[in-house]
């Protein structure tokens, strides 16, 4: 009999097995170990007590994003904050690892600097003690959060135990519709299959419209795994992800890259892999999408009305929208669209790299920020602003009433200190509309870098698409 | 290294409401920092127990008697979703849940709760609803008892639940083993796998050598 055809996922997975454990559970190795200021410094000081050293830290790279100030020379950082970015630097350096300091090239967003200096590569593994690891799947590789715990074990071992999850495929097929964006596919699947529809699974995106996505849409795509409940999402490496890494900093080089290259072309799924759960959305049918409640499946296109909790039967459904409406200061059944607002944060490691703060600013050029609506721009890491301001998008933004920040996590979760006040209410990039996820009490719209820039121009919730020139 | 978790019958609270995610579990700014440990418990399920003012919410479970002293949840579906964060797992240690019991739990909160010796325990949604309308209608008396090894749920009027639970870390909490400890017993199968791998994939090996 002939073998089944293998996934993504089973090829980059067996590939890292040291040891079989049983019960579908291996001993892995981890390629690739990214540290931040929030846990990394941590990590370090626990293995230090255990008498431990780092395994390999040449394969661990740190940066300082999560609790600094995105000020301008990073005035104002929490003093927690400089606390933890001096023990990180005083840790990564006693222990032989590669740290990106602010204000150098290489610095920013975790999930923006990995993809970015070629160190996130097909067939990697990678882990980080933040959820969003899962963005650097957009490259073909196997990311994927940790928590402390496992991050200590990591820094000691290079190694991490894992169960296999089980794979789901999902197919955007068809072209993207004007004003649609990476962004509103992933947020769309949220709506489709729910905040816990992925929870269990590794999800690999296929189809016509990821295809034709540059490499940047692809990281936002995976980015939001985990708000799907995945901790793993994955596409499979092609052309387009060989020329975006050929020459970066840490990307193989000459005779190497030809055989890194050779080996990734091995990876995609072949045409008879099986996954355990199958998708399909239809492309064609999304427009720009927002969403209205306190979790990411709480998603509309942009011409809907936040739902009625008195149309919705099941009681438990209905209280949770009701819980939702009232955290979020809406009145059922309203269009979302002209909800006025008070903040915009275009940034996060969803939607901070230069693609983003592109299409932001096409929206921007020549209008003005709204009266009374706050602004902000934080691009993801150092380079995406050197190159941001080299082609002009910071006058863009400044011009029209935007403040353009330093390289950081900043608003999308609000561990520096930069909040939503209580009550206020933001359009954002970023990946969590939870309640408290910008600051108590503040309520959270998540959207496209596009849709984000309207509403800042309109003052309200806009379509995009009647903005775009 | 975690203490080790055999058996517990306790008070149980149902805090049902879907999608709890960690950022509602433990707020940011109460987590940064190196040793933030030992201050979280009174910081749990914040935006919910406490009102703007900081005052008690009445109205929250956690805040009555006696589900003060729950020792268990009885949680709504995909408890723990979004962050890391091992400190949302953290603050519910540090006010004394040992155990949680849900139809669905975050992917990365769920191994977060075996590393710290807490149970989490994912059985069908009927069977969680059904403990908790039982917990609600002896007000809260009704304890719940949970046997690791037995692999058992006992609800608060003697109905027994099996549950499922990967042989592997069942064990780890069960002797309250060091994993760390446990891998780096192992490392000479690492280091082969790398002097084999750098060999396979050395543009991997060489990261931090080509900047």
């Amino acid at each position: 009999m002939q073998k089944p055809g293998r996934t993504l996922l089973a090829k980059i997975w067996d590939q890292h097995v040291i040891a079989k454990m049983g019960d579908d559970t291996d001993l892995l190795h981890v390629d690739r170990h990214l540290l931040h200021d929030l846990g990394g410094s941590r990590g370090l000081l626990d293995l230090k007590s255990r008498n431990l050293s780092v395994h390999n830290p040449e394969l661990t790279f740190a940066t300082p994003d999560h609790a600094i100030s995105t000020a301008r020379g990073r005035a104002g950082t929490i003093k927690i904050g400089q606390e933890l970015l001096a023990a990180l630097r005083v840790e990564t350096s006693a222990s032989g690892i590669a740290m990106f300091d602010i204000d150098e090239p290489g610095q920013g967003i975790v999930h923006v600097i990995g993809p970015e200096l070629g160190l996130s590569l097909p067939g990697c593994l990678i882990v980080c003690g933040d959820s969003h690891t899962c963005t650097h799947g957009g490259l073909g590789a196997l990311a994927f959060g940790i928590g402390s715990s496992e991050l200590t074990h990591v820094l000691a071992t290079q190694a991490i135990i894992q169960r296999r999850p089980k794979t789901m495929r999902v197919k955007f097929d068809g072209a993207l519709p004007f004003g649609v964006t990476a962004k509103d596919l992933i947020l769309a699947l949220i709506g489709q299959i729910g905040a816990a529809g992925g929870t269990g699974y590794a999800v690999e995106y296929a189809g016509s419209a990821i295809r034709d996505l540059p490499v940047e849409g692809r990281l936002t795509i995976c980015n939001l795994s985990i708000e799907l409940g995945a901790k793993m999402g994955l596409i499979a490496p092609d052309e387009e992800t060989y020329e975006y890494i050929r020459g970066r900093a840490y990307a193989p080089k000459g005779e190497m890259w030809e055989r890194a290259v050779a080996a990734w072309r091995q990876l995609p799924s072949d045409p008879d892999a099986v996954f355990d759960k199958e998708v399909i959305v239809d492309v064609g049918k999304i427009i720009p999408q927002v969403t209205w409640g306190i979790s990411p499946e709480h998603v509309i296109g942009v011409d809907g009305h936040v739902p009625d909790p008195g149309q919705i039967a099941d009681p438990a459904k209905r209280a949770a929208i009701e819980t939702a409406l009232d955290y979020m200061g809406l009145k059922a059944g309203a269009p979302i669209m002209g909800t006025p607002v008070d903040w915009v944060f275009i940034g996060s490691c969803t939607n901070s790299r230069l693609s983003d703060l592109r299409a932001a600013a096409e929206v921007v050029r020549g209008r003005k920020v709204a009266p009374g609506v706050r602004a902000w721009v934080v691009p993801g890491s150092e380079t995406v602003k050197r190159d941001a301001v080299a082609e002009g998008l910071d006058k863009i933004f400044i011009e029209a009433g935007f403040e353009w920040r330093e390289p950081g996590c900043s608003m999308c979760l609000a561990a520096n200190g930069e909040t939503v006040a209580p009550g206020q209410r933001s359009v954002s990039t970023s990946n969590r509309n939870f309640i408290g996820r910008q600051g108590p009490r503040a309520r959270t719209h998540l959207a496209s870098p596009a849709t984000a820039a309207a509403a800042a121009i309109s003052g309200a919730i806009a379509d995009v698409r009647t903005m775009e020139r | 290294m975690p203490k080790p978790f055999t058996q517990l019958t306790a008070i149980a609270a149902p805090v049902m409401r879907s999608n709890i995610d960690t950022d509602v579990i433990i707020r940011i700014d109460r987590i940064v920092g190196n040793s933030v440990r030992g201050s979280l418990g009174k910081w749990a399920f914040g935006a919910l127990r406490y009102l703007p003012d900081g005052s008690e919410n009445p109205d929250f479970i956690l805040n009555r008697e006696p589900y003060r002293q729950a020792e268990i949840l009885v949680t709504g579906p995909n408890f723990g979703c979004g962050s890391s964060r091992e400190a949302a797992v953290w603050s519910l240690q540090e006010m004394g849940i040992r155990a949680v019991i849900g139809s669905g739990f975050g992917d990365i909160f769920f191994a977060n709760c075996f590393q710290n010796g807490i149970l989490p325990i994912v059985v069908d949604k009927g069977i969680v609803d059904g403990l908790a309308a039982e917990v609600e209608h002896t007000q809260g008396a009704g304890r719940i008892s949970v046997d690791l090894e037995a692999q058992t749920i006992t609800s608060p009027s003697g109905k027994q639940i099996r549950f499922e639970i990967d042989p592997r870390r069942r064990a780890g909490l069960l002797g309250g083993l060091d994993e760390v400890a446990l891998t780096l017993q192992r490392d000479d199968e690492i280091r082969a796998f790398q002097a084999a791998d750098r060999t396979e994939r050395p543009w991997i090996h060489l990261a931090g050598k080509s900047a």
